[in-house]
């Protein structure tokens, strides 16, 4: 059996805000039934721009049913820019988290919840340019990048995790891994980030060590591993690996991959990790 | 709140009388079978009843049973043995609806080298007799098919396949953890070599097993040590379980006839119950010859997780062959290879009685299910009403 939270049983019990909104001004219906995943969205605005309804029908798994009534729950009340910031992590977090294999669930979510904005404002459904990658759940590279970059998704196993891509047949799974690889490379350009005010150096160290302790350290202990911070020279962060991070293979990944990457959301975009050389 | 039990392929309650014959080798009588003193004597005479009691109760040899920590060692064992005594042979042949006890292994053992022959079934869950004829060689060193599956009950032609896979000279080996017990099964009357059985799934204890060996057949144990079931499965014997799975073949041999007829009367009770309240429905396997326990029901337009979820806060157990699980919700390999579609396979769910069960319970069930199924169709954004004619088979 599934390790629910009490949070996510109380959804799937008694989820909220079932149905459809009468005349609504946002329709999104993502998944189908064949795949396993079908969620249906409506939401309708008040005179101020507010979402003041919101409902769902879906046909899923316990993990599906409690996302779509804690994304309703979420979103009531938000303005559309407010809620065009709802991201899959948002419903995991107001859930008291997922499993890690139903993080798909909360994905669909934030998707239905995108295109039903979409659809208000009249957009298309996909965006140009995007391909789907996994033929099987129609998931685009779109969809998959952004998984990635809000996630930091590092393995093709993650990425099926959360976008249930890659999980049918399984032909994607190179094409999968070549996005990670892109985006880790700095090939793709990431996800909109916004202009941070110039930072001096006492506040840059000061936002490094904060975003070490609070934003990495705990994943990395997770997974039994730890780093130190030992200097910071310029733009170059030297830490020293810990646990089963210096022994471990992929270390190097999760430095550039997760660490790094972490630095350079919240800090400057501008930072170089390394490790400590013996 | 009450537990009403209704996944008895999953695991058996163990039976009153099996624990009481168990109890006193646990703290009293603890001796090893294997010592020279009459206090492990006493347990070693207790041994070889619990042997003799599954011998007869399987119309077997006591030399012919061996106990074994489950039917996964059994299987495993089993299979590994019927290569090992044949070396020069690389080919297996088995099926793609195994219980992953041979299927994973099987698969393991193709990543090895091994050539396998997976049979398909049809859309009832048998088996292609002319299949199973053609993919017999000079190179097939074992075939493994099992007696009954789990997650339908669909019952394959085992003793038969054993006649053919004989006149080729190949050990035949059968997974008959979920047949034994439930239907009736006598050694005397076929061919088969090697067969598993399990001590949990007729109200014995779990950690026990049974692999039967016919006499004369070449073996190759897979525990190797001490001369403990005669040097075929060494380790010094789980005696209490042993004794256990004795009394619980004793009883099943006892009350078979009751054990069939009861359960079946449940099946077709709840079978009756769910077609005649719930629309949208399809049993898997319903027309094949199958257990009289065992009811494999798709409910389309819902997702099985959920059924079982909201059956388990009313203290219903059953189970589902399916997981939503990596992304893929993955559906069982057994409904996949019976070419049901997706959208129903997501919505399986199995019920497994046993003689336990009562009909008011089933009524308790029936009941709760008819509401549960048209809530979580409710919310299900493609069902729009009962009448829709989306039906499959």
């Amino acid at each position: 059996m599934w390790e629910y939270t009490d949070k996510v049983k109380e959804h799937f019990i008694n989820p909220r805000n079932v149905g459809e909104v009468e005349n609504p001004d946002g329709v999104a219906e993502v998944g189908s039934i064949a795949c396993g995943d079908a969620l249906k969205l409506t939401f309708k605005l008040d005179e101020n721009k507010k979402i003041v309804d919101a409902k769902f029908k879906t046909f899923g798994c316990a993990s599906a049913i409690a996302s779509a009534s804690a994304l309703t729950e979420i979103i009531k009340g938000m303005t559309l820019e407010e809620a065009m910031k709802v991201t899959n992590k948002d419903i995991a977090n107001y859930l008291g988290g997922l499993p890690e294999e139903k993080m798909h669930c909360s994905v669909l979510g934030q998707q239905a919840l995108e295109q039903a904005i979409g659809n208000y404002k009249g957009a298309p459904k996909k965006e140009p340019g995007e391909q789907i990658i996994c033929e099987c759940f129609g998931i685009t590279d779109r969809e998959i990048e952004r998984a990635i970059q809000e996630n930091h998704l590092t393995t093709v196993q993650e990425v099926t995790n959360y976008t249930k891509a890659g999980g049918g047949c399984g032909n994607c799974h190179e094409k999968i891994q070549a996005i990670i690889d892109r985006i880790y490379s700095g090939a793709v350009p990431e996800a909109k980030v916004e202009k941070k005010p110039r930072l001096s150096n006492l506040q840059k160290i000061r936002l490094i060590e904060e975003t070490i302790e609070k934003e990495i350290r705990p994943s990395l202990k997770h997974d039994g591993g730890d780093i130190d911070l030992i200097d910071i020279v310029g733009n170059r962060v030297i830490v020293a690996t810990r646990g089963t991070c210096a022994t471990c293979h992929a270390a190097q990944l999760t430095l550039k991959g997760f660490v790094e990457y972490k630095l350079r959301e919240l800090v400057s975009p501008e930072l170089v990790v390394e490790e400590e050389s013996p | 709140m009450k537990t009403v039990y209704l996944d008895n392929n999953a695991t058996t309650q163990v039976a009153r009388e099996v624990l009481e014959d168990m109890l006193p080798y646990f703290h009293d009588y603890y001796g090893n079978p294997s010592s020279i003193h009459s206090f492990g004597g006493h347990v070693a005479k207790k041994v070889t009843e619990a042997h003799q009691k599954v011998a007869s109760f399987l119309g077997a040899k006591d030399e012919e049973i061996i106990f074994t920590s489950c039917g996964t060692e059994s299987d495993n064992t089993a299979i590994l043995s019927a290569l090992a005594v044949s070396p020069d042979k690389r080919h297996i042949v088995t099926t793609t609806v195994e219980h992953p006890a041979v299927k994973v292994l099987c698969e393991h053992l193709a990543e090895k080298g091994y050539r396998v022959t997976t049979l398909d079934v049809d859309g009832e869950g048998n088996i292609d007799m002319n299949q199973y004829k053609r993919s017999l060689s000079d190179d097939t060193a074992a075939v493994s098919i099992m007696w009954a599956n789990n997650e339908t009950g669909v019952i394959f032609p085992v003793e038969e396949a054993a006649r053919i896979a004989h006149d080729h000279e190949i050990l035949f080996h059968t997974d008959a953890v979920q047949a034994v017990g439930k239907i009736p099964i006598d050694m005397r009357n076929n061919a088969i070599d090697m067969l598993s059985l399990s001590g949990h799934k007729l109200h014995g204890p779990k950690g026990i097993g049974v692999l039967y060996l016919r006499e004369g057949t070449r073996f190759s144990p897979f525990m190797i040590g001490g001369h403990q079931e005669k040097g075929r499965r060494s380790g010094t014997e789980n005696t209490a379980s042993i004794i256990g799975l004795g009394e619980a073949c004793d009883l099943a041999g006892r009350r078979l006839d009751t054990e069939i007829g009861w359960t079946r009367q449940l099946r077709d009770k709840l079978e009756a119950g769910i077609q005649k309240s719930i629309p949208n429905v399809r049993i898997n396997g319903g027309k094949a010859r199958r257990l009289p326990n065992t009811s494999n029901i798709s409910f389309q337009f819902v997702e099985s997780e959920m059924v079982l979820l909201l059956l388990d806060q009313l203290g219903i157990c059953a189970s589902s062959g399916s997981a939503c699980a990596s992304g893929s919700t993955e559906t069982s390999h057994v409904l996949r290879a019976m070419g049901v579609p997706n959208a129903m396979a997501l919505g399986a769910v199995r019920f497994s009685m046993s003689v336990y069960n009562t009909s008011e319970e089933i009524d308790y069930v029936v009941d709760n299910l008819r509401d549960i199924v048209r809530k979580l169709r409710q919310r299900s954004p493609d069902w729009k009403s009962a009448a829709t004619p989306l039906m499959y088979g």
